[in-house]
């Protein structure tokens, strides 16, 4: 049986840059639904320096209270100070739930805590149910995404769990909205601050956003067999005024960054229209894009699983099918 | 104890690695719901590969030692035999039937008393999360057991003035991190091209004698905390996802023909950026 006087959601608040994440404001949102249900109340943690003004954003989002702990050392996420501020405060208030925004900064930080409290946490959750015994039901894909397992944390508290990026809808601000902002105290030692962000490089191109925000994706597959062919994606994507992404495969074999891949180890993505050229829609692809208004696939083998998913393809060699479509969109005249 | 090679000056790396399925023979038990792992063709986890090669460039780079750790059935040597084959020096299983459906609290306390017992070290090296589980808990749980500094998402690890620089990729660009030694750092998938076993390699490993096993109980573990009895989470039930065919328009035959018909038909049914 779990610990009776745990009890409240909590969710971390990760403020970056002076700005409350996306990711954060999601769970946000979440966790208030399961706080009403289980008719307790939100309450967020927010380590930073200067960010009252953001805990109070998090307030009109929908949180109760933010245990805001304070230090300019705490300006940017760093593991072990982030963690001891967790911990301190989990054992000191005992929430029964915490949830964790999955941020590579929070599923980190998750991983940390849960190891230093000995609790249970799933990694990104997509969907949560509360049960009839008053457990939380962590749903997330497994096995590749053809699946999706529940998770139950029976008798250890805090339950905690990484909420996927874009899966939950944002909470909406209430201008005015009240609440209460708690200041902590954590006894650091020197040991805490050993580590240091000597440099930080804002991705010019920043193309993961721009690939998750797409209105139009076209990704790219092992059927293209080499880096130059993988050039033809980029025209493609040019014309329909498309992000170009890729298969695990494609990466893999090294032709395209890491940052454009979609599939369960990559970028979930939900475009109007996502074209899936010379990709045979492994399940772990699948996971990434399934979510697709519209899919269209081009693939040399009629049996590929991409057909199933798809709403219009062609099956052939897409070394003769992407020029030719190329040509035909451009129309007449080039 | 394991097989000491000769005194090195550089660091002492422990690299953690999984043995998963492979990627493309992910098969779920229709009845079970569980994981086919019996029969299954599997390799050392993807980006603990990565992590291999991290560790085997520092070493180039600095000299130093790797030992390569895994939790896991007798099979897991195969993988523990392809790292050393890599160049890694020395090999530690940790396996125990105690230690089976364990979820990553377990484990993590099972990895920590295991390196714990190998001694002093200044690196241990994860990848970033597996493929079979992906859920990138336990390197930084290991990391909050031993009380260590981490840095994690790695795509870059180099060792300079004594202390560890990590350049970690996160969601709006790259962060260097610098922490001092002994920490924990993960690397990502595809952030280096791990190397192939050398002939050399595989011939020390033919000689055999560098993979030590341990139990539980040689780590100091109580059987009562490891498991699925010591794991705070248990997988309640998995629902497959069917997803369903959209049985779309596909066209088949010479592209001069289904070029236009697929145009035609994107363009009728008012297709964005068609």
């Amino acid at each position: 049986m779990p610990p009776p006087e745990s009890k409240g959601i909590w969710v971390f608040l990760e403020q970056r840059r002076g700005r409350l994440r996306d990711v954060s404001i999601q769970i946000i949102g979440e966790g208030r639904r399961i706080a009403d249900e289980l008719k307790v109340p939100l309450s967020g943690v927010m380590p930073g320096w200067k960010t009252e003004g953001i805990a109070r954003e998090a307030v009109e989002y929908g949180v109760d209270k933010v245990y805001l702990v304070e230090d300019q050392r705490l300006e940017n996420y760093l593991s072990r100070p982030y963690a001891k501020v967790m911990v301190t405060l989990i054992r000191k208030h005992k929430p029964e739930v915490v949830l964790y925004g999955a941020s590579k900064n929070g599923r980190e930080l998750g991983g940390r805590v849960h190891a230093i409290i000995e609790t249970g946490l799933a990694a990104d959750c997509v969907k949560f149910e509360v049960t009839k015994e008053r457990n939380l039901d962590m749903i997330r894909p497994a096995y590749g995404g053809r699946s999706l397992a529940h998770i139950i944390c029976a008798n250890h508290r805090p339950q905690m769990a990484s909420a996927r990026a874009n899966v939950f809808k944002r909470a909406t601000k209430t201008a005015g909205r009240e609440g209460d902002i708690v200041r902590e105290k954590v006894d650091f030692q020197d040991g805490d601050f050993d580590t240091k962000i000597i440099q930080f490089v804002e991705s010019a191109a920043h193309e993961g956003a721009k690939l998750e925000e797409a209105k139009v994706v076209v990704a790219g597959g092992y059927g293209l067999r080499n880096q130059a062919n993988f050039k033809m994606v980029g025209d493609l994507a040019k014309l329909v005024g498309g992000s170009v992404a890729a298969s695990r495969k494609a990466v893999d074999a090294g032709w395209v960054a890491k940052e454009y891949q979609v599939g369960q180890t990559g970028k979930t993505v939900r475009p109007e229209v996502y074209w899936a050229i010379g990709i045979s829609g492994a399940v772990q692809h699948l996971a990434g894009m399934q979510e697709s208004s519209k899919i269209i696939a081009i693939n040399s083998d009629p049996n590929a699983a991409i057909f199933e998913m798809a709403d219009y393809g062609i099956v052939g060699d897409l070394f003769h099918v992407v020029p030719e479509l190329v040509k035909a969109l451009r129309g007449p005249g080039h | 104890m394991i097989p000491q090679p000769a005194p090195a000056k550089g660091p002492k790396m422990v690299v953690c690695i999984k043995q998963v399925p492979k990627a493309q023979e992910i098969q779920v038990d229709p009845v079970t719901h569980t994981l086919k792992r019996v029969g299954v063709p599997s390799e050392i986890n993807p980006p603990d590969r990565h992590a291999l090669e991290v560790a085997l460039e520092l070493k180039d780079k600095h000299g130093g030692e790797i030992i390569a750790l895994t939790m896991g059935p007798t099979v897991f040597i195969q993988s523990l035999e392809r790292a050393m084959a890599m160049g890694v020096d020395s090999a530690v299983l940790l396996s125990d039937r105690a230690l089976g459906g364990s979820d990553t609290e377990p484990t993590g306390v099972a990895l920590s008393e295991a390196i714990r017992k190998i001694g002093k070290f200044d690196i241990i090296l994860c990848g970033e999360e597996t493929t079979d589980s992906s859920t990138g808990h336990v390197g930084p749980g290991i990391a909050g057991h031993l009380d260590l500094p981490q840095i994690t998402y790695c795509i870059d690890v180099q060792i300079a003035d004594g202390k560890v620089r990590g350049k970690r990729a996160v969601e709006d660009g790259f962060e260097i991190w610098e922490c001092p030694m002994p920490c924990l750092v993960t690397v990502n998938f595809g952030c280096n091209k791990p190397r192939e076993p050398s002939l050399s390699g595989k011939i020390r490993v033919k000689r055999g004698g560098l993979v030590t096993q341990w139990s539980a109980a040689d780590v100091g573990l109580a059987p009562e905390k490891l498991g699925l009895k010591g794991s705070p989470t248990v997988v309640n039930r998995v629902d497959t996802v069917v997803l369903p065919a959209r049985g779309g328009k596909i066209f088949k035959g010479e592209p001069s023909q289904t070029v236009p018909e697929l145009v035609k038909a994107l363009r009728n049914d008012k297709i964005a950026g068609v």
